[in-house]
């Protein structure tokens, strides 16, 4: 008997991402660009994260003609981004044929409690998080692979690292743990008991991992492989970068080779300028509002 | 110990590495050619074929992989690996793959599938394929061997100790086929067993 869209194969469509590179783009050239860089797939929106920061306002998910035209420009995998708990905005996405949602904090929450009910649809999403309690309440809502928010458009890899050290110290944590501890765990860490179980059993995430939030660099995603992400995404790192091209290539070789330095430093020279990048502290005002991050916890 | 080379330029080889070592056999990570010296049997694992084979190029890695399958080292290629071992990629098998042929990822499935492949098949029960933006072989030459079909279009094809399948064994328990792979290793290596098929053609 045939099954469609089980939620193996959407795990299973994120297990096929590890080790890859997946890039940001706004046009079918860019799409085409990123694709001959070697990109594991490509994220389709209308501006890359550093561009929302500056345009403000209300930031959507994209045009669906755009989508549709970087849809037959590649024959990699297509992602694109729904807001939060949109739901209406996912089901778009899904009759689009896109091939994974992200349910991102880099667009204007629609809800500002519910994430969408995952489980209901026959497309994989991807959701960020912080931590692991929140990854797990996302995996608890059915998402199929999750990544590091760090702080989307800064080009600042310090909340990626932050937000993955946060995950893998916490899954740690609860390998060490006695079986009556869990109980606690699971209530301190806000997310399902069984997740939580899992968790501790097998010492890692029951989905992959990658790390997203602030990767402009070769050395920033060997940086994220080694701290444990399964591979990365980079937004606007490339095509905010002097030289796209160099620049996607040299990342997807520092990812591949991400433990053997000098194949890193290799894959780093003569690349041009980075994107120009920005503190953290500049955004956060004294409540940490204006961080992307801190939007559906 | 039988030492089986993943190729890891993306996908998912830690997956296959894990039913490898399960079986156990040494899964050793192979990203560049000094990766290759030595192995007994190869696993071209599942991912995007066009990251894999621009790797592969990057890498310098078409004519190394050659040369170690067509000394008759036995190889697993799943999904992204049976495109990697047609004729428009490594040409190690005399097929050509249409990539991504049952559709985008919203129309991926899973299903029953039985695969005649010796002993280890025999009276056992079907293996559960899964099949994620799946290729299919869209045509052959008559050295190849259909093992299985879906909708009347190859997804298991073998020639020799070459094995290439367009679904996931390594993400669903199953360890048939690289059980198959280590045991066509052993046998290389103990013989006296005849040359393989493929290193004739």
């Amino acid at each position: 008997m045939r099954d469609v869209a089980t939620h193996r194969v959407k795990t299973g469509l994120a297990e096929m991402l590890k080790g890859g590179v997946i890039m940001d783009v706004v046009t079918p050239e860019h799409a085409r660009i990123a694709e001959a860089a070697g990109a594991a797939a490509v994220m389709a929106l209308e501006r890359v994260p550093a561009d929302i920061r500056v345009a403000g306002g209300v930031a959507r998910m994209s045009d669906p003609s755009m989508i549709a035209e970087i849809q037959v420009a590649v024959t990699i995998p297509v992602m694109a981004k729904a807001r939060i708990g949109h739901f209406a905005e996912a089901q778009v996405l899904e009759a689009l044929g896109i091939d994974y949602i992200d349910e991102s904090e880099v667009l204007t929450p629609a809800d500002e409690a519910h994430h969408i009910d995952k489980w209901s649809f026959k497309v994989p999403f991807v959701c960020g998080a912080t931590g692991l309690g929140e990854a797990l309440r996302r995996i608890g809502e059915g998402a199929a692979m999750v990544r590091t928010k760090g702080e989307a458009g800064t080009g600042n890899v310090v909340e990626a690292v932050r937000h993955m050290r946060a995950i893998q110290g916490e899954i740690r944590r609860l390998g060490s743990m006695d079986p009556d501890e869990l109980y606690t765990a699971a209530k301190e860490l806000q997310a399902p008991l069984d997740i939580v179980g899992q968790v501790a059993e097998d010492g890692r995430l029951p989905v992959v991992n990658f790390s997203a939030g602030g990767i402009a660099t070769p050395a920033d995603a060997a940086l994220m492989m080694q701290l444990g992400a399964e591979g990365v995404f980079v937004g606007s790192g490339i095509f905010k970068s002097e030289d796209p091209v160099r620049t996607g290539a040299a990342i997807v070789e520092a990812t591949t080779h991400f433990d053997k330095p000098e194949r890193v430093a290799a894959a780093s020279r003569g690349l041009g300028s980075a994107m120009a990048g920005l503190e953290i502290s500049a955004l956060a005002g004294p409540d940490g509002d204006g961080l992307l991050q801190h939007r559906g916890l | 110990m039988t030492v089986v080379g993943v190729l890891a330029l993306q996908g998912d080889f830690e997956a296959h590495g894990r039913v490898l070592e399960r079986l156990g056999a040494q899964a050793r990570v192979v990203r560049e050619s000094a990766d290759l010296d030595g192995l007994d049997a190869l696993v071209i694992p599942g991912g995007e074929s066009t990251t894999m084979s621009l790797g592969i190029e990057r890498e310098g890695l078409a004519e190394p992989l050659r040369a170690v399958v067509r000394a008759g080292t036995p190889v697993l290629g799943t999904c992204a690996g049976l495109i990697m071992l047609d004729r428009d990629h490594l040409d190690l098998l005399d097929m050509r793959a249409r990539r991504n042929a049952f559709g985008r990822q919203v129309a991926s499935f899973e299903e029953e599938l039985d695969l005649p492949l010796g002993d280890a098949f025999a009276g056992s029960p079907p293996v559960r394929a899964v099949f994620i933006r799946a290729p299919w072989v869209e045509e052959h030459g008559e050295v190849i061997d259909v093992l299985a079909s879906v909708d009347g279009h190859p997804v298991a094809v073998r020639h020799g100790d070459i094995l290439a399948v367009a679904f996931h064994p390594e993400i669903t328990g199953e360890d048939r086929l690289h059980r198959w792979l280590v045991e066509r290793a052993a046998a290389r290596r103990t013989g006296p067993t005849p040359a393989p098929a493929h290193e004739a053609a």
